[in-house]
């Protein structure tokens, strides 16, 4: 779905500062009840980790990671059994997952007496049955599993979606008979940036020649198509010539401004397709 | 001197009549001086100094010192105008006698300060080339030039003006120097820059001394003979001339004291440019003059004796088109002009527009055959050309036949629109670069590469937009990465790729003229393109525009982003690697067969029209290649002043002793030889045409332009007509813009007809400047000009197989095609190369992709027992190599095979069974060859290669079994008939973690884990758990633990039948291991601390459950329950 910049903008204003929770989530839904679930959620979650992005540095002072740190213990010794961690993630406007981390770095640095690696804490984010103390443990999943825009398990979804609508993509193609490289074959052969699909011959999509497509199972906004466009969709043309990114979940129309230089954009899977022999508008 | 004469009269150049004439014109001469031609085309500049005021001066040809020195120079300054680049005069090989050069030698120091003061203020053809076009350096370079000239005295105090010295360099100084553009071009359109100038530089050796080829030099000994002879004819002329100029009538020919209105005019209009005269026929005088004088003056050109006939024909159009002066026309009576025409018979001749337009007509009859193979546009402006037609209704009336029946359309291209150089493996790819860092600083450098070129782009054209000052820095940043990894070679090949494809039209600004818009084309670019492109077009075509026939090397277009980046970048190892580059693609290029069909036979056009195609494509590569070549060779020699004598003879010295960074004397030598210069000399031109100051002066450059001297000196009458006169034009060119140089005969050697006019005026925009002066003639009467071109698509030109080796084998085979057309050649090598490269993908698709996965097998077999990784794939691979030794079987077997399909299906039908059979043979033998060759070297690095890939690909799947795991089950398909409609993963994974939300707390009033709910997504996750085409791997794996946990937090009242089901789909539905372990954590288990006895009971439910679906052994929850008993231990006791 095309949203206006204007119409974004209003979505974005009244995501000011939510909180990254189900009850949040609800009312934006209500809100805003013409747009997708996923496209809100989508923009959600873009716009909650551009409000963490400002301000994750201020929350990772030592000052500020001792204050959490002694809160969390003083919470857990009066009620072991109480949402702690949560609440104080909540009430301070950071991320419970990541204040599980920064919570859970400092308590492991405290009992090992040493710095612990990323990969540890990262697994027993993941995993936090391996978290040796139970309490600290129990924190620490709740904070995962209430937040819905960082963790573990909004990283899997997040894959996952990716992956689907890859697979849906790759459906496509071939449904339209479109031959195609996707990235793992092109990965083997040993290419530097690879979309997720080369069209083996080229097609013209609304007037547009294309040569590879990349899909995207997010909202195209403002910064996250500048970020794409400059690490991935311009070293593709790049590489491959003009192509066509899917953004699944919709995006800003004014960002689709690149078309005659080669870069098209799209919501959906395109109707409009011409190729070398004839066109498929049609079908 | 009469030999000249005879010459002429004999080859019927010069009618006797007119010879007669002549004659008696010299037999009154006392001096016997040489270089007539010089004298003859400065005579006519001089004689029409007054009446032209159209355009830009022609460039005299023997432009005079003196008044440049004094008189010329200062008024030019003044007007701001700029001139040209003047440099080695390679015509003093040609008037300079070995033993003028002693008297030479006695006024150097005379010479030299004429040329530092700034006559030729010489200039850095790099930046101030960059900065001109942009027209902003101007102020800057100019006060350099201001300074020098104030320092030096000036030179009227040298000889006095009735001692002429035509061999002296400074009183003769070359043409070049005085082609001065005044228009200053549209900043917008950006077309040909104004011309840096070089200085004069003075080469010392005569045409003489310089070592001549043995087949050539009797044809170059008439020729100095014949040359000689004019010279003294044409002194004699000019004697009579002088002896004129201390009459009364004061109109000195004096060349200290003449002024040269060619310096000081302005190329735009004047105010009064619309007050055309009209040229009259009747009121022409001295008419037996002019016409002996056009006869002359033909004769020089058609035997091509000035150095530029395009020159000359734009000047005689500047004839044609001149507007004169009212007041001038009315004093002129034709008494007066008779009068006076005893005395001075130059002076009256083209005192008026009368008889400046009955020459000129003169002289374009006798040029008719040049004339009718320009440019339909342009024979268009002539056949209406109203004064033609009154002065010569038979020339108008055979120009309206030449343009109506002329098919020579030439058409202005689009500009060329950015397109990336593609992404190649075999090239490109990991294997390519000796280190992991090197490939991602490359990919990186890649990206980097193509954000300068969208940046500069989007902006070169605004104002203020600088290429230095905004990209400068990033440009070196990306250099440095380039040299930190020693990218070079391959950032190089990037720059020289994405060049060609840039670049390889004509276009980049470069084309100023055209034909009518194509309406095809217009369509194609839309209302908005549309309005910009005739606003381009109409600044084309206005007068203003003219910039004259000789502009100077300029990169137009999008060769100045690649030009500017080579001067930002400023990197030693990337200019080195990057003539390596061009040199390789410019001998690949020029080595290439082009002809191949047999001219006689009728059936040839459609191959015709492709070699043309083909021809075109290679030969603007080439030039483009050459010029930046030329440009990275002499950039580190290219100086703002002209060296002084001491340096400059150092220098000589020291680069005499180096070698030329391309062989091109090699390469015209064997072009020549070969007959191919109309394919070489083009591209030589452009290499040369950016010397710089000392390098004409070399022994070896010295020895490439005698050759080029020489070459056009050997007579081809074969040579298509078109070929010789794109060689004619080119090297007419670079003897005006590098070294101006008399030509003798310019007839070069190949005869098949390659170069059309879209060639011609593509590789010589500057032609195009004859028509705009005629355009501009009729300018005002709304003369509907310019235009577009036509995109030429070139093919890729495939380069040929590498040669084989065997000697007898070499023989026979060249004796086998000797006899054959030369596409059969072609054919078989083009064959032999595809198969053999065919054949090597073919056995690394199969036999290798073969060996690949047995050792998949083998290394996940045996990673689990060894750690040691390297020594795992060394053994593995050991295995392997022996096997690979079948490659070059199974290769042999593919080339035999493929080889003859394929050279039968492309060889004519009726090709005879033996040729057809040694043809195969030869292919299949070059094919094995080229496969076995490279398989044989390579088969075991390639294995190894890809395994190594394989291996580490498989080490880093997620979830992949290091030692001591078991290996995951196999991935399973949906079940049959799966319709693919159960909900996507990432939405089970969504609700179940809501309901994980809702189980850990906290909760919103009202909130509970709803049992039938959850049964009821337990039942969908069976669904997406069966069809497997939207699973991965991260998805499954989350599912399982999700669910895991779920179990243990159904705390409330999870039924006996939601249990079950848990453990079905645990057991059925999963394709990867479940870690129903984590139950027993102390995380986990602690959800369970003081529940109710039901819940112990479903617990306890659930442990049987697990052993019962084999989830668990017995033994396996024992541990668990063991191990967490002690962690409970361990904490009591801390």
């Amino acid at each position: 779905m095309k949203l206006t910049k204007a119409q974004y903008d209003e979505i974005a204003q009244f995501l000011g500062h939510v909180q990254p929770t189900r009850q949040s989530l609800r009312q934006l839904k209500e809100k805003f009840p013409s747009q997708s679930q996923s496209t809100l959620l989508s923009i959600f979650s873009q716009e909650y980790q551009k409000q963490i992005k400002r301000t994750h540095a201020k929350h990772h002072t030592a000052e500020a990671i001792e204050t959490y740190y002694q809160r969390y213990l003083n919470g857990v010794m009066k009620n072991a059994a109480a949402p702690v961690l949560l609440e104080l993630a909540n009430e301070v406007d950071f991320a419970p997952s990541l204040m599980a981390r920064i919570v859970l770095e400092r308590f492991l640095q405290e009992k090992e007496q040493a710095i612990p690696s990323k990969t540890l804490i990262n697994s027993m984010l993941r995993d936090p049955s391996q978290i040796p103390d139970g309490v600290l443990a129990n924190q620490v999943y709740q904070c995962t599993v209430n937040d819905c825009c960082y963790g573990p398990l909004v990283d899997c979804i997040k894959h996952a979606i990716g992956h689907e609508h890859e697979v849906l993509l790759r459906e496509m193609l071939l449904e339209k008979n479109l031959s195609f490289i996707a990235e793992d074959q092109l990965r083997a052969k040993g290419y530097d940036k690879t979309p997720d699909f080369i069209l083996e011959v080229p097609v013209a999509v609304e007037g547009h020649i294309i040569h590879w497509i990349e899909s995207k199972a997010s909202f195209g906004d403002e910064s996250s198509h500048q970020a794409y466009l400059q690490d991935q969709f311009w070293s593709y043309w790049n590489r491959f010539g003009p192509g066509l990114v899917i953004y699944w979940y919709g995006f800003i129309e004014e960002l689709d401004c690149h078309r005659e230089r080669g870069i098209l954009l799209k919501d959906c899977f395109p109707t409009d397709i011409v190729t070398l022999r004839h066109s498929m508008a049609q079908c | 001197m009469c030999a000249v004469i005879l010459i002429l009269v004999r080859n019927k150049l010069l009618p006797v009549r007119a010879a007669l004439l002549f004659l008696e014109v010299l037999i009154s001469l006392s001096l016997l001086q040489k270089d007539f031609v010089p004298f003859l085309l400065n005579f006519l500049r001089e004689q029409t100094s007054q009446i032209l005021t159209n355009g830009p001066s022609t460039p005299a040809k023997t432009p005079n010192s003196k008044a440049r020195g004094s008189h010329g120079i200062g008024s030019e300054r003044r007007a701001g105008h700029r001139r040209s680049s003047q440099k080695a005069s390679l015509g003093s090989f040609l008037t300079a006698t070995p033993e003028a050069l002693p008297a030479r030698r006695g006024r150097r120091k005379g010479s030299n300060s004429v040329s530092a003061s700034g006559r030729q203020v010489a200039r850095d053809l790099g930046r101030s080339l960059a900065d001109e076009e942009e027209g902003k350096n101007e102020s800057l370079s100019w006060s350099g030039g201001r300074r020098k000239r104030s320092e030096v005295p000036l030179v009227s105090a040298r000889s006095p003006p009735s001692q002429l010295n035509l061999n002296n360099l400074e009183e003769f100084p070359p043409m070049g120097a005085a082609s001065g553009w005044t228009n200053k071009p549209s900043r917008r359109i950006n077309p040909t820059p104004v011309s840096a100038e070089r200085p004069l530089s003075k080469p010392k050796m005569c045409f003489t001394s310089t070592p001549v080829s043995q087949p050539l030099l009797a044809t170059w000994l008439l020729c100095i003979h014949l040359q000689s002879c004019i010279m003294l004819l044409l002194l004699n002329f000019r004697c009579k001339l002088l002896h004129q100029a201390s009459s009364p009538a004061g109109i000195s020919l004096d060349p200290g004291t003449a002024t040269k209105p060619s310096y000081t005019r302005s190329a735009s209009l004047p105010a009064e440019s619309h007050l055309v005269t009209c040229a009259n026929p009747t009121k022409v005088s001295c008419k037996k003059q002019l016409e002996c004088l056009a006869q002359l003056y033909s004769s020089c050109i058609a035997e091509n004796l000035v150095p530029n006939i395009f020159l000359e024909l734009f000047f005689v159009l500047q004839l044609l088109t001149s507007k004169g002066t009212s007041t001038a026309e009315d004093e002129d009576s034709d008494l007066e002009v008779n009068e006076r025409s005893k005395d001075a018979p130059g002076r009256q001749h083209f005192r008026s527009v009368h008889n400046c337009v009955y020459f000129a007509v003169q002289v374009l009859d006798y040029q008719y055959e040049i004339i009718s193979r320009l440019e339909k546009g342009m024979l268009k402006l002539l056949a209406e050309n109203e004064r033609i037609a009154s002065f010569s209704p038979t020339l108008h009336e055979r120009l309206r036949q030449a343009y109506e029946s002329s098919t020579a359309k030439v058409s202005l291209m689009l500009p060329c629109s950015v397109q990336s150089v593609s992404f190649q493996p075999e090239t490109d790819n990991r294997s390519n670069f000796p280190s992991d860092r090197a490939f991602h600083i490359f990919k990186k450098q890649r990206d980097i590469f193509y954000e300068l070129l969208r940046e500069w782009e989007d902006n070169h054209e605004k104002t203020g937009w600088n290429f230095e000052g905004v990209l400068g820095n990033k440009v070196r940043a990306m250099m440095a990465h380039l040299s930190a990894t020693c990218n070079h070679s391959h950032f190089a090949r990037l720059f020289q790729k994405q060049l060609i494809q840039m670049c390889k039209g004509p276009v980049g600004g470069g084309a100023s003229w055209g034909d009518a818009p194509d309406q095809d084309v217009l369509n194609m670019l839309g209302s908005d393109n549309l309005s910009r492109l005739k606003r381009l077009q109409e600044r084309f075509v206005v007068p203003q525009s003219i910039r004259g026939p000789c502009p100077p090397p300029s990169f137009p277009g999008c060769q100045q982003f690649f030009r500017d980046f080579i001067l930002s970048a400023g990197s030693y190892q990337f200019n080195q690697h990057l003539m390596d580059s061009l040199c390789l693609k410019i001998l690949e290029l020029n080595g290439l067969t082009l002809v191949e069909h047999e001219h006689s036979d009728g059936e040839a056009d459609m191959d015709e029209q492709d070699e043309k195609k083909r021809f075109a494509v290679v030969l603007l590569s080439l030039r483009l290649l050459a010029k930046f070549l030329g440009f990275l060779v002499f950039l580190p020699y290219r100086t703002v002043e002209q060296p002084t004598r001491d340096l400059q003879d150092s220098a000589v010295a020291l680069r005499n002793k180096t070698l030329p960074a391309l062989d091109v004397l090699m390469l015209l030598r064997q072009s020549i030889r070969d007959q191919r210069s109309i394919l070489t000399i083009p591209w030589i031109v452009e290499y040369l045409s950016l010397v710089d100051h000392i390098a004409p002066l070399l022994d070896y450059y010295r020895k490439v332009f005698c050759l080029l001297l020489l070459t056009v000196l050997s007579e081809d009458k074969e040579m298509s007509f078109l070929n010789k006169l794109l060689i004619l034009a080119v090297l007419g060119w670079l003897f005006q813009v590098v070294s101006p140089v008399l030509l003798k005969s310019a007839k070069t050697v190949d005869s098949v007809p390659l170069v059309d006019q879209q060639l011609l005026y593509t590789c010589c925009p500057y032609l195009g400047e004859l028509r705009k002066l005629l355009a501009s003639f009729v300018a005002g009467s709304g003369a509907k000009n310019g235009g577009f071109m036509r995109k030429i698509t070139p093919t890729a030109a495939e380069s040929l197989a590498p040669k084989h080796f065997s000697l007898e084998q070499v023989e026979l085979e060249q004796a086998f095609f000797h006899n054959q057309p030369p596409s059969l050649r072609r054919t078989v090598e083009f064959v032999a190369e595809r198969v053999g490269s065919n054949c090597v993908k073919h056995i690394k698709a199969t036999l290798v992709a073969e060996l690949v996965q047995r050792a998949e097998v083998m290394l996940q077999d045996k990673v689990k027992e060894d750690a040691n990784h390297d020594k795992l794939l060394e053994e593995v691979c050991a295995h392997l190599y022996e096997e690979g030794a079948q490659a070059l079987i199974k290769g042999r077997e593919f080339c035999k095979k493929k080889g003859p399909e394929a050279v039968r299906v492309l060889l004519p039908e009726e090709t005879s069974a033996a040729v057809l059979s040694s043809a195969e043979d030869i292919a299949v033998e070059l094919a094995t060859e080229k496969a076995c060759g490279w398989l044989s070297a390579n088969i075991a690095a390639l294995i190894k290669r890809e395994v190594k890939a394989t291996f580490n690909r498989m080490l880093r799947v997620p979830g992949f079994p290091l030692p001591g795991e078991d290996a995951p089950e196999p991935r399973r398909d949906c079940p049959p008939g799966c319709q693919h409609c159960a909900q996507f993963p990432s939405q089970v994974i969504n609700e179940i973690k809501d309901v994980l939300c809702v189980a850990v707390g906290p909760r919103d009033e009202g909130e509970v884990v709803d049992c039938a709910w959850l049964e009821c997504l337990l039942g969908r996750l069976s669904q997406t758990l069966r069809c497997r085409k939207f699973m991965c791997p991260t998805s499954e794996q989350q599912l399982a633990k999700c669910t895991v946990e779920l179990a243990s937090l159904l705390g409330d009242n999870p039924t006996y039948g939601l249990l079950k089901l848990l453990l079905s789909v645990w057991k059925e539905d999963f394709g990867t291991p479940v870690p129903v372990q984590l139950m027993f954590s102390e995380k986990n288990i602690s959800y369970l601390a003081g529940v109710k006895q039901r819940e112990w009971d479903l617990f306890l439910f659930m442990l049987h459950g697990l052993v019962e679906h084999d989830l668990m052994r017995t033994n396996e929850i024992e541990s668990c329950l063991h191990g967490l008993r002690e962690s409970e231990i361990r904490s009591i006791a801390t």
